[in-house]
């Protein structure tokens, strides 16, 4: 290790040692949160991992039965068919703080668009609510010029929109904690194998070198003291 | 209140229209890069993207890596999974963990 361009003198000593004592508490309550990182870290990316599977399959699934639905119908009223969304998916992002890592907390909504809000009790007629139940997945379009494959297709990916969501915020969650957790770790290793051991050996030098001139100083003292007395007795 | 998009080619993603997420289908790496970039400043929280069209563009995903907003998720297209998102998750593991511990 490399020792520090530094004068051997007291003050130094003193600073060095006030270095040092930082250091080590620093090297401490990083790698304490380094580990607990870690852990956090491990259960978000097992989840992450099992999800994405799931995902990943339905997903696929529902996107052939797409496929097989835009193969047998015209593109532009497959498109109308979609476009007339009851609600609109929307994102409420709060920050939270695990282990001073802020993560993105996402709640979702389903925000109605004007003119298909929920109808109040009061002018639920019996045949609307019937028929409100029959689509509990809020499918707008009419069942008359779009292909049963559309209807399945859109049906699965409304169960997979679920998975889909908590997907979203796990990945990120995991994506900030494995960079903070790199840069914990660097700084963890720069304290434990460069700072804190050039620290140490410097200290050492400044004492020895400090006690060297000290001894120094006594032996020049008594030769000093040798020569007086063997004037005096001339 | 933020927005949930969903960018893919067209006869992937428009299902999603139907449930309600903004769907942009940008055909070449320039409107794809430009679609993502637009969502991003108007705030949109989650961005779907097929891994099609997340291969021609890592660049610029790679941008939003570090921030809390946009979370761009990549997902399979009609062709299936590429493993890109897996691929991604194993990268991430590496990063912090110093190896792959779920080897494969």
């Amino acid at each position: 290790m490399a020792r520090l361009n530094v004068s051997p003198t007291r003050m130094v000593l003193q600073e060095l040692t006030r270095r040092l004592a930082t250091a080590k508490r620093g090297h401490k309550l990083l790698k304490d949160k380094q580990d607990e990182l870690m852990r956090n870290f491990i259960v978000a990316i097992r989840k992450n991992m099992s999800l994405r599977d799931q995902v990943e399959e339905a997903l696929s699934e529902s996107f052939k039965d797409f496929m097989l639905a835009s193969a047998v119908m015209n593109p532009e009223r497959l498109e109308q068919a979609v476009s007339f969304s009851k609600f609109r998916v929307e994102a409420e992002v709060e920050e939270s703080n695990m282990m001073s890592v802020h993560v993105p907390q996402i709640t979702f909504h389903q925000v109605p668009l004007p003119g298909f809000e929920p109808k109040t009790a009061q002018d639920g007629v019996e045949g609307l609510a019937a028929e409100s139940a029959l689509q509990p997945t809020g499918q707008s379009y009419g069942y008359a010029q779009t292909t049963v494959d559309l209807d399945e297709a859109i049906s699965s990916l409304q169960d997979t929109m679920d998975l889909l969501l908590e997907l979203a915020e796990l990945e990120k969650v995991c994506q900030l904690l494995a960079a903070d957790i790199e840069s914990t770790r660097r700084r963890v290793n720069a304290l434990e194998y460069r700072t804190i051991p050039d620290l140490e050996e410097t200290i050492t030098y400044i004492r020895m070198k400090l006690d060297e001139n000290e001894r120094a100083t006594i032996t020049r003292l008594m030769k000093v003291k040798d020569m007086i007395s063997e004037e005096g007795a001339l | 209140m933020h927005k949930v998009a969903v960018v893919g080619d067209r006869e992937s993603v428009l299902g999603f229209r139907a449930l309600g997420l903004e769907v942009h289908t940008p055909t070449t790496p320039d409107q794809a890069r430009k679609a993502v970039d637009s969502l991003a400043k108007e705030g949109a929280a989650v961005i779907y993207i097929t891994e099609a069209l997340a291969q021609l563009i890592p660049d610029t995903i790679a941008r939003y890596d570090d921030k809390i907003m946009p979370a761009i998720i990549p997902i399979p297209d009609r062709q299936g999974s590429r493993g890109l998102g897996k691929a991604a998750i194993y990268k991430r593991v590496e990063k912090a963990v110093g190896h792959n511990i779920f080897n494969e």
